[in-house]
């Protein structure tokens, strides 16, 4: 027990929104902090795995075991960077590079057709047949303009998503 | 997955009814040609994730909220001081005698009562009935208990079962200084299963493990066989099947609600102004959480009888305990949340994942097919 908050600083605080452009206000770092607190039941300065699967809500996310990569063994301030991509203050372009980085999964700066297709496979699972799932990714890929060989960067998914209106915002509950 | 299915199996008798609870959100609306873009875009899902992260309405329901101390200026310090003082030296000392005092008189009326008199006995089934009444009124004067009921009183006749929703065992003690329930209660380690297992079972209250699916079945056995007996003392469960911290309320287990007889909801709420009756089992036994009861001035709480539910023609058992759920959440003030207590004790199974991968796989084949 005991006020949890006084462990961050004003200094802290403003050197985490520095780290994160701004995105999240005081308030927002403080609550994010009582919840990482929360969710760091052993105090170790960093969530394990296991905690985030016992969020029922999260747990039944199809994408869980992918993001469970990104954030497995974050400190706080790793943590409030990994959400800013999720603030309404946060750029359209710094939301398509996170959408990026969770399809990169050898995160070497290319998204090629094997890494598309095992997002697709996270999110239809055992709905659609493997070789559905490839004549699908295939067709869409011709239809904007790539082959089946072509590997995506950045910029692409730029191109690609830059347009749409993209549902990546976040409340932050204050207390 | 793999680490969510192994728990899984023994847990399908209850987890065959969550996923009847969950609505189905957003399937995607019109259907148009399927995009490279609308493949990609991942952000609905990645949003759900990281809401989660941030806050879920899960752990929510079992947040402990600890008492505001009021001693934050000069003139209320010393006030706070003194009450504390009461609290730890005066109150609970004799709050401890009384309770000592109780059991003393309840041990030297309960054991001749229970070993002379034979089996079916009627006046030994109602002396005993008397008795835990007794002790339970007990219990509650130690913590000085100001309990308002309203509604009629439970009375004693077959065909009906209560159900409340649960917030610490000390909500059966408040019930059963009233009327002697028989309650249905997970198996308690130490003082309190020796307890069940020596005084409560005499009042017919039925033991089970969380855990052993055997259990489930013997239980909901024994559950038909009482609630057809005409002398028995009415069955209370909590249908939660776990405590939540009276903020809000947690999926109900369907067993209560396909027995055919008379559901009678009963709605708890705890006044938080002196101490939080929410019994957080994993932080805390239940040996401190009375301890901290004791020590505090009182525990203020209320408790609606309400009118009695019968299932109605073409509701499934589901439908109608979330219709029960309903009127106690609206009496209690309880906000309600679509999620089975049971998690806390086991990872979601794996067919919920499947679920959301359904409903976007339809999504893309539909979609494709229109070409």
């Amino acid at each position: 027990m005991g006020n949890t908050s006084s462990m961050l600083t004003q200094y802290d605080i403003e050197e985490l929104q520095e780290h994160c452009n701004h995105a999240f206000s005081q308030q927002e770092i403080v609550s994010l902090y009582h919840r990482f607190c929360q969710l760091d039941r052993n105090g170790s300065g960093f969530i394990p795995g296991d905690e985030f699967l016992s969020v029922p809500e999260f747990a039944v996310n199809p994408l869980s075991q992918r993001l469970l990569r990104m954030l497995d063994g974050l400190n706080f301030k790793e943590f409030v960077a990994f959400l800013s991509a999720f603030s309404p203050r946060t750029s359209l372009q710094h939301k398509i590079e996170f959408i990026f980085r969770v399809y990169d999964f050898d995160s070497n700066g290319r998204v090629t057709f094997d890494d598309i297709l095992c997002g697709l496979r996270d999110l239809t699972g055992s709905f659609i047949s493997e070789q559905q799932r490839q004549k699908v990714l295939t067709r869409v890929l011709e239809e904007a303009g790539y082959t089946k060989d072509s590997s995506l960067v950045l910029s692409d998914f730029m191109k690609i998503l830059g347009n749409s209106d993209l549902k990546m915002e976040v409340e932050v509950p204050i207390d | 997955m793999a680490g969510l299915g192994s728990s899984s199996s023994e847990m399908d008798l209850d987890r065959l009814n969550i996923e009847e609870y969950l609505t189905v959100e957003s399937i995607r609306e019109s259907p148009r040609k399927l995009h490279l873009r609308d493949l990609l875009d991942i952000s609905p899902t990645l949003k759900e994730a990281a809401g989660a992260i941030v806050d879920d309405s899960f752990t929510r329901c079992f947040k402990s909220n600890p008492p505001e101390p009021w001693n934050w200026n000069v003139y209320l310090f010393p006030l706070w001081c003194l009450g504390v003082v009461i609290r730890y030296g005066i109150l609970f000392p004799l709050r401890v005698t009384i309770l000592a005092a109780g059991w003393i008189a309840f041990f030297s009326a309960f054991l001749p009562v229970h070993f002379l008199l034979g089996d079916h006995n009627k006046l030994r089934q109602k002396v005993e009935r008397k008795l835990v009444e007794m002790i339970c009124s007990v219990f509650v004067a130690s913590w000085t208990g100001v309990i308002k009921y309203h509604g009629p009183r439970p009375s004693i006749r077959p065909q009906q079962v209560f159900v409340a929703n649960h917030t610490s065992m000390i909500d059966f003690i408040i019930l059963e200084q009233m009327t002697a329930f028989a309650v249905i209660m997970q198996k308690h380690p130490g003082w309190v299963g020796f307890i069940q297992k020596t005084i409560l079972e005499s009042v017919g209250c039925i033991w089970f493990n969380r855990t052993e699916s055997k259990d489930r079945e013997i239980v909901a056995r024994k559950l038909r066989e009482h609630t057809q007996g005409v002398d028995k003392n009415p069955v209370l469960i909590f249908p939660e099947g776990t405590c939540v911290n009276n903020h809000y309320t947690v999926m109900f287990k369907k067993g209560a609600f396909e027995l055919g007889c008379a559901v009678c909801p009963v709605a708890i709420k705890y006044n938080k102004i002196f101490v939080d009756a929410f019994w957080n089992s994993k932080k805390q036994s239940f040996t401190m959480h009375l301890v901290q009861l004791m020590t505090s001035w009182a525990v203020v709480c209320d408790v609606w009888y309400l009118e009695p539910q019968y299932i109605r023609p073409g509701e499934t058992p589901i439908e109608f305990a979330e219709r029960v759920r309903d009127m106690i959440s609206i009496r209690a003030g309880l906000k309600k949340v679509p999620w089975d207590g049971y998690l806390k004790y086991f990872r979601p199974s794996p067919k919920l994942i499947e679920r959301k991968q359904q409903i976007f796989a339809e999504s893309v084949l539909q979609r494709l097919e229109e070409k």
